[in-house]
């Protein structure tokens, strides 16, 4: 049975919502979205997931607070403690089962009401043997990205020229936060922070929530909608001690890659995907995450970044929509924001920064500092 | 939709066990599970964590710290979390890997460690409540349950004598199990209601105790168990989740219609139209004595204010018409709160295979159901499961 994205929901991406609860931002996206499938959520829809983390939320038990704004009370509701991917494959799997027709996807950051973030994220780090060594968890990023651009020879200025990109992309994408003219100079430039990461290399966060709805191909039929089908999803999680992964290769993003071109029946992924959304919350990481989607040879993504390869016009679009350094670091709404932006080009939707003719695209995630899990989703159009 | 069965099942002991950090008490349940099917992690397609409050363990994105005990390393992983509805909501959620045919083989592991949790895990439940509305009340889980608990009492005019015979038979039934925390075989109603007031009505011995501790199940696809031949299995029949308001000050706290909508939807699905008559026995979840009784009403398994009388004519007991909780429920074996899948899924895995040992119900058993309770007195999950 074939699932489909049948509505995309989204609010601005915002360094800040002062004005907003998370209820709000989440009653916004979701309003769109279902304006968007045309569907009522209190009669339509069967199922709801809402992808959350409790210290990222303040709460002891975030999913009690999930039901009331998305038209939920009283239906079948749950929380996915994972990045918006893989409340996507959830979703997929719950509509193959059978049982559920329609199914709505929710992720949200309301990063800027975290007083602390460097405290939560440190919190994730084993108790016994990483947190006591008392060092910022971005360290870990630092020191990925070296690792990185050791192994595959990769030059130091190609990080620059994705963050020149995304960010320059995202001026034409009217939902980003950092949008911005900047040049690779000012990028190796900034200010030094987890060598050889720098300040202009780091998404910084943002305020925002996405909501996808998701049906099985009779119940898109019979609510008239038009479809951008979900070929294949894929998720899978590398060892989560920092001492036993892999560094250079991003191992979870090949095996979340793999799992969806399995399902997807992609088998020569460069010459079959025309545009990629990637997790580029630091910037080595699109170059690894397209690496390791077996979209770029091993060692080529920084070269043929430096060669414009990426851009909206290259040869493979990659995070037109301005990636997270152009849009923000929503956080466990990061792969759920990157699977919208792939559903709103297949459609045609993607207004300024729509890239023409695209039939299959790719959306990746990672679940950042300091888990090595990602997930990956191949959406089609047509056929 | 593929038939999905429960074809192994382990459980760590129920202690305050600080020698052990969750991961490794994750490892021992992943062990003994795929050990009791007769599989090795090379078998497993995928794995579903399922694990309450990050801040009992300390640990932010518990999932991922707690993914290699698992099992989980390089393979598809994802935890959910639905609160103490956690218990039989994971499994749910691994049978949906397996019905979609996405995975063959699904492993299911939850737990939780509450002890590392200091002075004790009730200061986590402080960082549940609206921020606005609640918090500034102070309130703790024990005095709204007593809320609960008092409005269910006065609406039916149950007296406590009765709400107390389910801790009695609970920590009673709990004495064959080998993971149980306060089993008590000469446990009396006069214990119970001369134990400290908590918070009136609830008494210490109307509560379970924290815990720490870890369970698993493994899930196959009928194809899987049929081609590898296994004999112990019992199949997952049914299955259905629901969430009520965040807003439980608007909600009639009486009756739990959060757990009836999940149970009909479970009856739907296992094609079951008469609960009573075709279900054998069930495992609700009784984290309060009074809570089994409430939990019987919601899965229709008695009439509304009428599953006090069947407990005090024991119908309710090991060898009555409908035995619940033969398991000892977490009132007798203990509450860790993800980790009770042991006595929920687990207990129904073995009563239905014929391995629950001393306590297994003395009549053949062909179906159960189990049900776990969860958020803010607002959430139900709820598995049949058949023979």
């Amino acid at each position: 049975m074939r699932v489909g994205i049948i509505g995309v929901g989204m609010t601005a991406f915002r360094p800040a919502t002062p004005e907003y609860s998370w209820k709000e931002l989440m009653f916004e996206a979701a309003s769109r979205a279902y304006a968007d499938a045309g569907v009522d959520p209190r009669t339509d829809v069967d199922s709801f997931i809402t992808c959350a983390e409790d210290y990222y939320e303040g709460f002891g038990i975030f999913d009690e607070f999930v039901p009331d704004q998305l038209g939920a009370a009283l239906r079948p509701t749950c929380t996915v403690s994972g990045d918006g991917l893989q409340g996507l494959a959830n979703a997929f799997m719950q509509i193959e089962t059978g049982l559920v027709d329609v199914a709505v996807v929710e992720a949200h950051s309301k990063a800027s009401d975290i007083v602390t973030l460097e405290g939560v994220i440190e919190h994730a780090l084993d108790p016994v043997w990483n947190k006591p060594l008392g060092a910022h968890p971005f360290v870990i990023a630092g020191l990925e990205a070296d690792a990185y651009l050791r192994a595959t020879k990769t030059p130091r200025r190609a990080l620059a020229a994705v963050v020149r990109k995304n960010r320059q992309n995202a001026l034409t994408n009217p939902l980003a936060a950092y949008a911005a003219k900047i040049e690779m100079d000012e990028v190796l430039g900034s200010d030094e922070r987890f060598a050889p990461l720098r300040s202009l290399d780091i998404a910084n966060s943002a305020d925002g929530c996405v909501v996808l709805v998701l049906a099985s191909e009779t119940a898109a039929t019979k609510l008239h909608a038009n479809p951008v089908w979900i070929r294949g999803v894929g998720w899978a999680s590398d060892s989560p001690s920092l001492e036993t992964r892999d560094w250079a290769g991003g191992e979870y993003a090949r095996l979340a890659a793999a799992m969806a071109y399995r399902l997807a029946k992609i088998r020569r992924p460069s010459v079959e995907i025309d545009l990629a959304e990637v997790d580029d919350r630091f910037s080595f990481k699109e170059l690894l995450h397209l690496e390791a989607l077996g979209l770029a040879k091993k060692g080529e993504a920084g070269k043929r970044a430096l060669r414009g390869d990426y851009g909206a016009d290259g040869s493979l679009p990659v995070n037109v929509s301005g990636g997270s350094l152009g849009c923000g670091n929503v956080f466990e709404a990061t792969g759920l924001h990157r699977a919208a932006e792939v559903a709103l080009q297949l459609r045609g939707d993607a207004g300024m920064h729509q890239v023409d003719g695209v039939q299959v695209g790719v959306a990746q995630s990672w679940r950042f500092v300091p888990s090595a899990t990602g997930a990956v989703a191949v959406l089609g159009v047509g056929r | 939709m593929r038939k999905v069965g429960v074809i192994g099942a382990g459980m760590t002991l129920f202690r305050r066990r600080l020698q052990e950090t969750g991961k490794e008490m994750c490892f021992e349940a992943t062990k003994m599970a795929l050990d009791s099917a007769g599989l090795t992690r090379a078998d497993v397609d995928t794995v579903v964590c399922g694990t309450a409050p990050d801040a009992f363990d300390g640990v932010a994105m518990k999932g991922e710290y707690l993914l290699d005990g698992c099992g989980g390393y390089r393979k598809p992983y994802t935890r959910v979390f639905t609160g103490g509805g956690t218990g039989v909501f994971s499994t749910i959620a691994g049978w949906w890997h397996v019905a979609s045919g996405l995975a063959d083989v699904a492993l299911v592991v939850n737990e939780e460690k509450m002890s590392s949790c200091q002075p004790h895990p009730q200061s986590v439940f402080a960082h549940i409540w609206d921020p606005i509305l609640d918090r500034p009340l102070k309130p703790n889980l024990v005095w709204i349950f007593a809320m609960e608990m008092n409005r269910y009492m006065t609406v039916y005019g149950v007296k406590k004598e009765d709400i107390a015979r389910v801790a009695v038979k609970n920590k009673r039934n709990a004495v064959g199990h080998p993971c149980a925390q306060l089993a008590d075989p000469n446990i009396t109603v006069d214990d119970v209601l001369n134990s400290e007031v908590m918070a009136w009505p609830v008494q210490r011995l109307d509560i379970s105790p924290p815990s720490d501790g870890a369970s698993a199940v493994v899930l196959a696809s009928e194809d899987f168990i049929r081609k590898r031949r296994i004999k112990d299995r019992a199949w997952i029949s049914g299955v259905g989740w629901c969430i009520d308001s965040t807003m439980w000050t608007d909600r009639d706290l009486v009756f739990p219609e959060y757990v009836a909508r999940a149970a009909k939807m479970a009856y739907k699905m296992a094609k079951i139209d008469e609960p009573r008559r075709q279900i054998d026995f069930a495992e609700p979840y009784d984290p309060f004595d009074y809570k089994e009784l409430h939990h019987l009403e919601g899965l229709l398994l008695a009439d509304k204010g009428e599953a006090p009388v069947l407990t005090r004519e024991g119908v309710t007991e090991r060898d009555g018409k409908m035995p619940v909780c033969p398991s000892g429920g977490l009132l007798g074996v203990g509450n860790p709160i993800a980790a009770t899948m042991g006595m929920k899924i687990g207990e129904l895995f073995w009563q239905l295979t014929g391995q629950a040992g001393k306590r297994q119900i003395p009549r053949e058993v062909h179906t159960g159901v189990s049900q776990a309770w969860g958020d803010l007195m607002q959430y139900g999950s709820v598995v049949v499961m058949r023979a």
